[in-house]
């Protein structure tokens, strides 16, 4: 007997930005899973042409309230070497800072504010805070620390000012830095303490094979600089990345997708693709973290994400520090340059994974053509080829339970919906 | 803050149409306030933060986004008909954002360059405002809205009271802190003339002009200053793009900018 249903959830919540998901089920089988990404299309590549290379971070900065120096990075990068200027070491350090200033707050948001109340079937982290207060006060403290960082080096945390080609547009007095080693060091041992708490939830597993992919360098946790890494196949450098990986439009989505060209395999971005490509690269506590949270294993748990988030918010505040104590005011704040013709491309980690930007520019400094690839559109089909093997065991459930736990391994990837558009409503068709 | 009696709490209401979730994160982002805010505002619709979403009246819906497809201009007015006050968050939701840049392209070659099947994109030419569709009680400028301002907004509704927020341009911002002007001392050409104050004057603060995130202040005399900055040395071009960035479509910055744009086109002479 054929017995057809569908299951919606019109409106995903605890994500960022706005899509749905749509499964039409027959019987025991999955007829089709699609992630809707309804988000409406805003059109940035479009209207970077023609702009100066000067405005470039401003305008990329937009896409995304939640990672805007992501996009700031990614966009002085890829101009950086379209104008083959390298900056100077003070300025390398002061940029990773200001990342880390961003990882801290977008992982933490998810994670004691998103993701958390997944753990305890709480619809919100504000339900999850009544149970855990202190936890979740301490989340919030952790979090603002982040915003701090990204307010001193930037002006402020959303959307912040202080990001150019070439470096920065002021650099902060070294006393503006190390008043918040105390804060940092309080951060760090309650992110260490959070760890602990977190370790200890109840975890669903899901550990599908799949491609994992980040940008990796040999001295550092990659942030801004790298190769581009996979558990499947060798290294490339970033300059081959639209060699090997390609968006492609699908009808019930306004974000395109990505996949490998020659394979059109998905691949997975973001914290446990990292952690599992550079965990020699963690700082000593958060590394110590991973080998017992996270230990090396042939394929990451989808629901353990949060984990490598504390893990990486962990590395973020100790490797923070560590700037700040060896920081010493450059004498320029940024290196000059001349416009010229030339194209450059950049990638980049973003809290939710690997972003990719490439910049045509002309003699005079205007943009002529952009490429700009955001993590979520890169995990949009890993995040449906994950929920197909997800659903069978789930069967029996009822709708809304489908849709829910659907909800959750979803909200493990921390979508970036309003990015991924240039993302997702849960829609389940039982026919 | 006063700890008021405990009356019944606020029923607030978060809705997102075009945007970057920015100023919704800044309502996340009142780390001190959150869990307090919770005790006096229940926030029953949130989808960014919060699972079950609850049906209206709202007492309070902060909209942050421009409208910019067919089905937005109808979700706006249910969302108004449910909503006692609406307040917009956001240069987007003000003035329709960088989005609006749109406003001035052929929307079909906007869709070519971005989707290989833009048959598959339902969208319209142009990016709007709230203001456009519904009445808004308040709105809340800047890209992205200040905190300080939101949570100001919020405390004068609890209190039934209609909320204080500058009117006047970043330039008192800078005096105020003794910012050294960066269209004086280096010839940038700083709009924070003719920008509202909100942001806290962060850019000259960091040796850098003004891009007018809080869209136009209170009578800017734009023509004026923009004379002002191509006399001086700046190209038209730059000028049109200051004006045209996150609040291109801000009435006063599209008239200025408009009119630079067809100086432009005159034929010159000689």
């Amino acid at each position: 007997m054929s017995k057809k249903r569908t299951i919606t959830v019109n409106a995903l919540t605890r994500v960022e930005g706005e899509g749905a998901l749509h499964v039409r089920l027959d019987g025991q089988t999955i007829e089709d899973v699609r992630l809707n990404i309804y988000e409406r299309p805003r059109f940035f590549e479009a209207f970077l042409k023609g702009r100066a290379i000067e405005e470039v971070p401003d305008i990329t900065a937009r896409i995304c309230g939640i990672c805007p120096v992501a996009y700031q990075m990614t966009s002085a990068h890829a101009l950086e070497a379209a104008l083959g200027i390298e900056v100077t070491p003070e300025i390398r350090q002061l940029r990773r800072l200001l990342c880390c200033g961003e990882w801290i707050e977008s992982h933490s948001l998810h994670i004691f504010m998103l993701n958390a109340p997944d753990f305890f079937d709480c619809a919100s982290g504000i339900e999850l805070a009544k149970q855990f207060p202190n936890h979740i006060q301490n989340g919030l403290r952790i979090k603002k620390m982040g915003n701090q960082l990204m307010t001193i080096l930037g002006g402020r945390a959303i959307h912040p000012v202080n990001v150019r080609v070439g470096g920065f547009h002021r650099v902060p007095l070294r006393n503006e830095l190390t008043k918040w080693l105390p804060e940092l060091r309080w951060a760090l041992e309650a992110a260490l303490e959070s760890a602990e708490w977190i370790a200890g939830f109840d975890f669903p597993v899901f550990d599908l094979p799949c491609e994992l992919v980040a940008v990796h360098h040999p001295n550092e946790y990659a942030m801004n600089e790298g190769v581009i890494a996979s558990n499947h196949f060798p290294p490339i450098e970033v300059e081959q990345y639209e060699t090997h990986f390609e968006e492609t439009q699908v009808v019930h989505s306004t974000a395109l997708q990505a996949s490998r060209r020659e394979h059109a395999t998905p691949y997975f971005l973001g914290p446990l693709s990292r952690v599992a490509l550079n965990r020699d690269q963690l700082f000593p506590q958060s590394r110590e973290l991973a080998k017992r949270m996270l230990p090396p294993a042939s394929m990451p748990n989808r629901f353990a994400a949060i984990l490598a988030r504390i893990i990486e918010v962990v590395h973020a505040l100790e490797e923070a520090i560590e700037i700040i104590q060896h920081y010493r005011e450059p004498s320029q704040p940024f290196v000059n340059y001349q416009a010229q013709a030339g194209g450059g491309c950049a990638a980049t980690e973003a809290p939710r994974g690997m972003i990719y930007h490439h910049y045509e520019i002309t003699d005079d400094g205007l943009v002529a053509a952009s490429k700009i690839v955001p993590p979520t559109s890169q995990n949009q089909r890993q995040i449906e080829a994950d929920l197909l093997h997800f659903l069978p065991q789930m069967l029996q459930q009822t709708d809304q339970t489908i849709a829910l736990e659907c909800e959750k391994l979803i909200r493990t990837f921390d979508p970036c919906i309003s990015c991924a558009t240039h993302f997702l409503t849960l829609n389940l068709e039982h026919q | 803050m006063t700890v008021m009696p405990h009356k019944e709490r606020l029923r607030l209401a978060v809705f997102k149409f075009a945007s970057c979730d920015g100023c919704q994160l800044a309502l996340l982002s009142c780390e001190d306030e959150l869990l307090a805010l919770a005790d006096r505002l229940e926030i029953v619709h949130f989808l960014e933060a919060s699972s079950q979403p609850q049906a209206g009246p709202y007492d309070i819906s902060l909209i942050e986004g421009s409208i910019s497809t067919p089905e937005d201009v109808a979700k706006i007015q249910t969302i108004r008909r449910q909503s006692r006050r609406l307040v917009t968050i956001g240069a987007c939701a003000t003035s329709g954002g960088i989005q609006a840049l749109r406003n001035w392209a052929d929307k079909e070659e906007y869709l070519r360059s971005v989707y290989a099947h833009p048959e598959y994109i339902e969208t319209l030419a142009t990016s709007t405002p709230i203001r456009d569709h519904v009445k808004v009680d308040f709105e809340l400028r800047g890209c992205p809205i200040n905190k300080g301002q939101l949570l100001e907004v919020l405390m004068a509704f609890l209190h039934d009271r209609q909320p204080r927020t500058a009117r006047h341009s970043v330039c008192l911002e800078c005096k105020r802190q003794s910012t050294v002007c960066v269209a004086v001392a280096k010839n940038l050409p700083c709009i924070g003339p003719i920008t509202q104050a909100g942001c806290g004057a962060i850019c000259p603060a960091y040796h850098r002009a003004c891009y007018g995130c809080f869209g136009p202040c209170q009578q800017p005399n734009a023509r004026s200053l923009s004379e002002h900055y191509l006399a001086t040395g700046t190209a038209s071009t730059t000028m049109i793009h200051q004006l045209r960035n996150v609040n291109a479509a801000a009435p006063l910055f599209q008239i200025e900018s408009d009119r630079l744009e067809r100086r432009e086109a005159e034929p010159r002479n000689g």
